[in-house]
């Protein structure tokens, strides 16, 4: 990552380095900007500093280096309670003695505001949620899904231009997620609130975000919109991490600008995109995505590279059909199909062929 | 899915036996196996605990001795009227020198002069005094009886002197708890005893005062450090929890006599003070051997027992409740009185109950470090107890402690909720 000067920036991590032991670093050279009005997922497995960079920002842990901007503006220190940050918890940190009212208006008399406007907004924002009723309960006494409402409610309630989220959805069940998935996303956009969310939840980052940044190993892997992300991974890592993935590892023959030459380890070549490899004799792992394989020759360029697969197992999905195949020494090299009515079913032990366009073919790095 | 659900009768099990019968028989098993496993403590229990309390409960209403040791006395002194002024006639004097031959016989007429003795003092010695010559007269052959009596001793003259043993003859009495509340019964009903009498209630009431200081200091004390325990690192609080646990591997006494080392007139904190001229040689402060010294000594003692519950609770205050409520603009102090405080009382309600409830019966530290004027009720009942020997009177006062302990804890329950004490 190249470090991006950007004047409309509203949150920007320049440089920024976290230890907590004065031995390792937890986030190592971490450069972002965030515009105005952006939903943006930190995404990445546990221990890659995602949760550390969002404690930075709202306040929680101090950079051991580096800078923090809001609004251009450092903030690394000003206390937590000064930077006008609203936050929603992985447990949603509901205040158990309060009721649900009155968690929404603590923020508010914080802010030293008259009683009936404090009724007003914490009325309004309850009606956001579709939580209206439920002022008088306990936190207690609600549902997962409600807890979540109500917390997603009191984050946004005293109208910050910032809102962040810690894994907000990791303790619902799926029906439930997929739905608050959505709700979050409708309201960060009516409201026009900046968020940033982390989540270790790929579907969750893909589903809802403007950006996605990666996270592994302290920094950014990449940065990019979803769509850009999943078909457009930059390394071996984000290819891997996002939706399912096919690797098959090799040496490069030639390089023609945009177009390369691989030679698999088992002695077949194929056609990729150079992404992370510059010169012959590199070593490289192709990726290709599952559904992007193609063994019906007709869809196929006439000059494109094919490679001998042995169907393994079949797997009938519903909506898709999976198949398992050995490709050049890869035996869990997966196959999608869409489940259209003139889909073929292979059988285990099949011998095919098959290819992909070699725009979809991408050799990352090692 | 058989007819059991059709049947309006009892669920029955495979065989046709009501299920219920077939559950308690397979249950059976179980708790005989259950209840063999607790068998030894639970006689052991019984035995040390609750039969010892329960006979110490029962000595503080029972008064048999009189009517034991004097029952023909106890039956003439029926006809007698006590308020009249006079002396009983000839025939209480007859029957006092029948029983007192008998009492004299088996030695028992001084115990029954101890026990009046609590009531008049002067009782013991005239019983004594009166027992040798008394025991010599033959109850057939050297009557009649009233003058050579009140020869003996001109006690026996006195209508106060057979009043006493009138009100006290009933085999079961409440004297030992008009005692207990500086009353006393009387031929004319309860009435308070002399002024100068009057001390139990005082020390009541001192027991009381006492505890709350020492549970309220304890509260002060306790808490801050409970926080850091609770929010130090796991390496450190460890330290520190050995820290606060040390005092309880040393004995008790150990302890208090430390700080008897501490705080007496030549002690460490008069010495240092007055080395380093804060105190002049001759007006060295008073610390022990009154309630500032057993106030201090037991607040150090009891303080585990106050930070180990906050502490289970603290520690049970997730970390997210305070960030949520910094990052909704709340400043630090905001934070915690409004957040974390309200979160911790069932610690600080644990801890007070516990530490008021212990204080309230502690015998050891105020006999050692509050002189005249620290000790408690508990101290009281161990003089009762092992010096004046008035048991009944001991048990009086334990019941009461106990009692006061009983409504106290309803009193806090009302208040507070004992559902919301969390001791871990």
């Amino acid at each position: 990552m190249t470090e991006t000067k950007n004047d409309a920036a509203f949150v920007e991590f320049q440089r920024v380095q976290k230890s907590y032991d004065g031995e390792n670093l937890v986030v190592k050279d971490l450069n972002l900007a965030m515009p105005k009005g952006e939903f943006l997922t930190m995404l990445g497995p546990s221990g890659s500093g995602k949760t550390t960079c969002l404690m930075m920002l709202a306040g929680f842990e101090t950079a051991t280096h580096g800078e923090i901007l809001l609004d251009g503006r450092p903030i690394n220190n000003i206390p937590p309670h000064k930077r006008g940050i609203g936050m929603v918890f992985q447990n949603y940190a509901l205040f158990p003695h309060m009721t649900v009212a009155e968690n929404l208006s603590f923020p508010l008399e914080v802010r030293k505001l008259g009683k009936s406007e404090r009724e007003a907004k914490v009325q309004r924002a309850l009606d956001m949620v579709q939580m209206g009723a439920f002022g008088g309960r306990r936190p207690a006494q609600l549902s997962g899904g409600q807890q979540q409402r109500i917390a997603l409610a009191r984050a946004l309630v005293f109208e910050p231009e910032l809102v962040l989220m810690d894994e907000p959805l990791g303790a619902l069940d799926k029906q439930l997620r997929e739905h608050m998935q959505f709700e979050i996303t409708r309201l960060a956009h009516e409201l026009g609130i900046t968020t940033v969310y982390v989540t270790h939840d790929q579907t969750e980052a893909l589903t809802m975000s403007d950006r996605v940044a990666v996270f592994d190993d302290g920094r950014i892997q990449q940065l990019a919109p979803p769509d850009q992300l999943y078909e457009e991974p930059e390394n071996s890592f984000v290819a891997q991490f996002i939706g399912e993935n096919n690797t098959l590892e090799g040496t490069v023959k030639s390089i023609d600008g945009d177009a390369c030459l691989i030679a698999l380890d088992d002695g077949s070549e194929i056609d990729a995109v150079p992404i992370n490899v510059s010169q012959p004799g590199e070593r490289t792992k192709v990726s290709i995505r599952p559904e992007r394989v193609e063994f019906n020759k007709d869809r196929l360029h006439a000059d494109a590279h094919t490679l001998k697969a042995t169907v393994k197992e079949f797997i009938y999905m519903g909506d898709v059909f999976r198949f398992r195949m050995s490709v050049a020494g890869n035996d869990e090299f997966i196959v999608k199909t869409r489940n259209a009515p003139d889909a073929v079913r292979l059988k285990p032990g099949q011998e095919i062929e098959i290819g992909w366009l070699a725009k979809d073919c991408r050799a990352l790095d090692a | 899915m058989t007819d059991a659900s059709e049947n309006t009768g009892p669920m029955l099990a495979a065989d046709g036996t009501p299920l219920k019968q077939s559950l308690a028989r397979s249950l059976r098993r179980q708790k005989l196996r259950a209840l063999m496993l607790v068998a030894p403590l639970l006689l052991f229990v019984m035995f040390s605990f609750i039969v010892p309390i329960a006979s110490m409960l029962f000595r503080s209403v029972e008064n048999s001795i009189v009517q034991e040791t004097l029952p023909l006395t106890v039956e003439a002194l029926q006809n007698w009227d006590e308020s009249s002024g006079e002396l009983p006639d000839e025939a209480v004097y007859d029957a006092f020198v029948r029983d007192m031959v008998v009492a004299v016989d088996n030695k028992t007429h001084t115990r029954l002069g101890s026990r009046l003795n609590y009531e008049e003092t002067g009782m013991s010695s005239m019983f004594r005094r009166s027992g040798r010559k008394m025991g010599k007269l033959d109850p057939e052959t050297d009557g009649p009886f009233k003058d050579q009596v009140i020869e003996i001793h001109d006690g026996w003259g006195e209508p106060k002197t057979w009043a006493v043993i009138k009100t006290h003859s009933p085999a079961v009495t409440n004297g030992y708890f008009l005692n207990a509340v500086d009353m006393r019964r009387t031929p004319e009903g309860a009435q308070a005893q002399p002024e100068d009498k009057q001390i139990l209630i005082k020390l009541f009431g001192r027991t009381l005062f006492m505890s709350l200081v020492i549970t309220a200091s304890c509260i002060l004390l306790a808490y801050p450090v409970s926080y850091l325990l609770a929010t130090l690192p796991m390496r450190v609080s460890n330290l520190l929890m050995i820290l606060v646990l040390l005092p309880f591997w040393t004995s008790l006494l150990v302890r208090t006599s430390a700080w008897k080392v501490m705080l007496q007139q030549q002690g460490v904190i008069n010495e240092t003070l007055v080395w380093l001229g804060l105190v002049a040689d001759d007006a060295r402060l008073v610390i022990i051997n009154n309630q500032f010294g057993t106030i201090i000594a037991m607040t150090h003692i009891l303080l585990p027992f106050m930070i180990l519950p906050m502490y289970s609770v603290m520690q049970t205050i997730p970390e997210s409740y305070t960030r949520a409520a910094k990052s909704m603009g709340a400043t630090n102090w905001t934070t915690f009185w409004r957040i974390y405080f309200p979160q911790s009382i069932p610690g600080i309600g644990a801890g007070s109950i516990l530490v008021f409830i212990l204080a309230i019966g502690y015998y050891i530290t105020p006999e050692i470090v509050g002189g005249t004027k620290g000790v408690f009720i508990s101290n009281r009942i161990a003089y009762h107890i092992s010096s004046s020997l008035n048991w009944g009177l001991a048990a009086a006062l334990g019941t009461i402690l106990l009692a006061v302990v009983l409504l106290l804890y309803w009193v806090y329950d009302k208040i507070v909720g004992i559902d919301n004490v969390k001791l871990g």
